[in-house]
């Protein structure tokens, strides 16, 4: 970590001020790392060597068991599949729905067209905790409750005002023009929309669908909200219910915690471009 | 919503450059409308509605299972003299000034340290950054180990020679929520970085040319300079912290679920343990209401910004 770009003929002084840097960034990655490190590291170890030397020792076994032990026995296997059943269907729904509005307001005059952007955007920024009895009631009431297809909804329903916001601004910046020379070539609104906005539209798209991945796999509150039955929760939830079911059995545990974070790390690092984009683009508009 | 059926105004001319932006057609074709209605829709059903139902909750006592029976401010009147209530209040209060003052200094310090480009910046931000993508409950359970009793951190303390600082951390009324505040802390830092990291790119370098050309030092240029250059990522900080703040819950209930003794109770963990465990969904949702009331400032201010930059 600490290699320096000085060159041979560098002053000393920046050398030294790249040391610096290199120092005290590095020590700030560690610390950052560390928990991460301990976990992976508690989740290959054995059972009685954490309870013989305690979890900050050095590791004196090796086992790729907990892994099982939680997949199997502990229900990550089908808490995961729950997670991933939510997760894919709300991401390109709420995505679909969120970019033909988008669309809508950004590239015709509608009537009330910013007050109805704001009216949606309004509605992601309420607290969720006022939603929570009225959603779990109405799932109910409409015959949801406790299945995934509530969870979905409420994901996108939840979720939708924010990304037309987001790409709103996006499509918005999009040249008149080429929608123009579409419509002299006869194109209507959806092939404008299919074969024009979409496609020019597909940063925007991807930088959001990395975020709400995150976001929807990692939800805690409205999945134990619209859902009861432990068969039917998701990996957040099942996590929690893994703690309850193995007390102090830190190497399942962890092992568990790596199961339901891999997934999100794995969208991280492959499109982490997209996922930084993503953030600054809901944010620093 | 009904109003969106209007049909769109006619310009009086076509050669008017009314449609600066939409360079659609002036008439609203029906599928057009239709792509706003569909998602209006799906938000209404599970956002406008409910909430609206929220706020009449809050005026009943309702046990979930018989009718709901209205009592006024009957659950706010109750409020004044609830104990955990007002800890409760005052934990969110902490909780928004130690969480989010820190985030935002600590997220700004590191994006300062790493905003230049240089070798090996890029592993530095990702390290910062990649706790953002854990759910907060796997991040919860992380800290778990490290606060036990014979966990990490004891340990630690132990083989350095602190062993009389060794502690509950969790279990003990006095430190479990700021324990619970370092995990929600660890998890935040990186995503403010990445907003910083974004204004200060913004920042005309151009300025800091100058300002070293008059012989502005560092500081005097991180004060004239880059500070008020940062104006408006602020403002986008000071949102997503307040309103991530008062929605923290995923943390506080894997951690704590708010104990002992009420001790880390946050309000939101408070409204959702008496809405869904008390079952006393009157006064749960008369407690969503005070939050409301707390994000409402904030979300009122975004939604200014956001209007102002809509058109």
């Amino acid at each position: 970590m600490a290699v320096t770009s000085a060159t041979p003929t560098a002053p000393r002084r920046k050398r030294a001020v790249t040391a610096g840097f290199h120092l005290g960034a590095g020590a700030l990655a560690v610390l950052w790392l560390l928990p991460i490190a301990l976990v992976l590291v508690t989740s290959l170890r054995s059972f009685d060597d954490i309870a013989a030397h305690g979890l900050g020792s050095w590791p004196q076994s090796f086992t790729l068991g907990n892994f099982g032990q939680a997949w199997v026995d502990g229900g990550q296997q089908r808490a995961l599949i729950n997670s991933l059943l939510v997760t894919v269907p709300s991401v390109a729904i709420t995505l679909a729905l969120a970019a033909m509005a988008a669309f809508a307001l950004s590239r015709y005059e509608l009537r009330f067209r910013r007050s109805l952007l704001l009216l949606m955007l309004g509605g992601n920024l309420l607290p969720p905790q006022i939603l929570l009895i009225p959603v779990s009631k109405l799932s109910e009431l409409m015959g949801v409750y406790d299945t995934l297809p509530a969870l979905i909804g409420v994901q996108i329903g939840f979720g939708v005002g924010f990304y037309v916001f987001v790409l709103h601004g996006f499509m918005r910046a999009i040249p008149t023009e080429i929608q123009q020379a579409a419509v002299v070539d006869g194109a209507g609104p959806w092939q404008i929309f299919w074969r024009i906005i979409l496609p020019l539209a597909r940063p925007a798209l991807a930088a959001l669908s990395a975020l709400s991945f995150t976001w929807i796999f990692n939800d805690l509150l409205w999945a134990i909200t619209v859902l009861r039955s432990d068969a039917k929760m998701p990996i957040t939830a099942a996590l929690i219910g893994l703690q309850g079911q193995y007390v102090s059995m830190w190497n399942v545990i962890a092992a568990g915690s790596v199961i339901a974070a891999a997934p999100t790390v794995a969208v991280f690092l492959r499109f982490q471009r997209h996922f930084v984009a993503g953030l600054n683009l809901g944010a620093v508009k | 919503m009904a109003v969106l059926t209007a049909p769109a105004r006619k310009s009086p001319a076509r050669s008017l450059p009314r449609g600066r932006r939409a360079g659609g057609p002036r008439r609203t074709p029906p599928l057009v409308l239709a792509f706003v209605l569909v998602p209006l829709l799906a938000e209404a059903v599970w956002v406008f509605w409910p909430a609206l139902q929220g706020f009449y909750l809050a005026l009943t006592s309702w046990d979930g299972v018989s009718p709901p029976s209205f009592v006024g401010l009957g659950n706010f009147r109750e409020m004044a003299h609830d104990d955990v209530f007002l800890s409760a209040t005052g934990h969110t209060v902490l909780w928004l000034v130690l969480f989010g003052g820190l985030s935002a200094l600590l997220g700004l310090g590191a994006a300062l340290l790493l905003q230049q480009e240089r070798r090996g910046v890029g592993f530095y931000r990702a390290a910062l950054f990649l706790p953002v993508v854990f759910s907060l409950v796997a991040t919860a359970l992380v800290w778990q180990a490290i606060y036990q009793p014979e966990g990490v951190l004891n340990q630690l303390l132990q083989s350095v020679g602190l062993g009389s600082l060794r502690h509950a951390w969790l279990a003990d009324q006095d430190t479990a929520l700021y324990a619970v505040i370092v995990p929600a802390l660890w998890r935040q830092i990186g995503y403010v970085m990445v907003l910083y990291l974004a204004g200060l790119k913004g920042v005309d370098p151009a300025l800091y040319e100058a300002a070293k050309m008059d012989g502005a030092n560092i500081w005097q240029r991180f004060r004239h300079i880059t500070v008020p250059q940062l104006r408006s990522v602020n403002a986008v900080v000071l949102s997503v912290i307040v309103i991530d703040s008062l929605r923290s819950f995923d943390v506080v209930w894997s951690l704590t679920r708010g104990g002992p003794y009420h001790s880390s109770e946050l309000l939101s963990t408070y409204m959702y343990s008496t809405a869904f465990q008390s079952l006393r969904l009157g006064y749960g949702s008369a407690l969503a209401v005070v939050i409301f009331v707390l994000a409402f400032g904030v979300i009122a201010s975004y939604l200014v910004r956001a209007f102002r930059e809509a058109d």
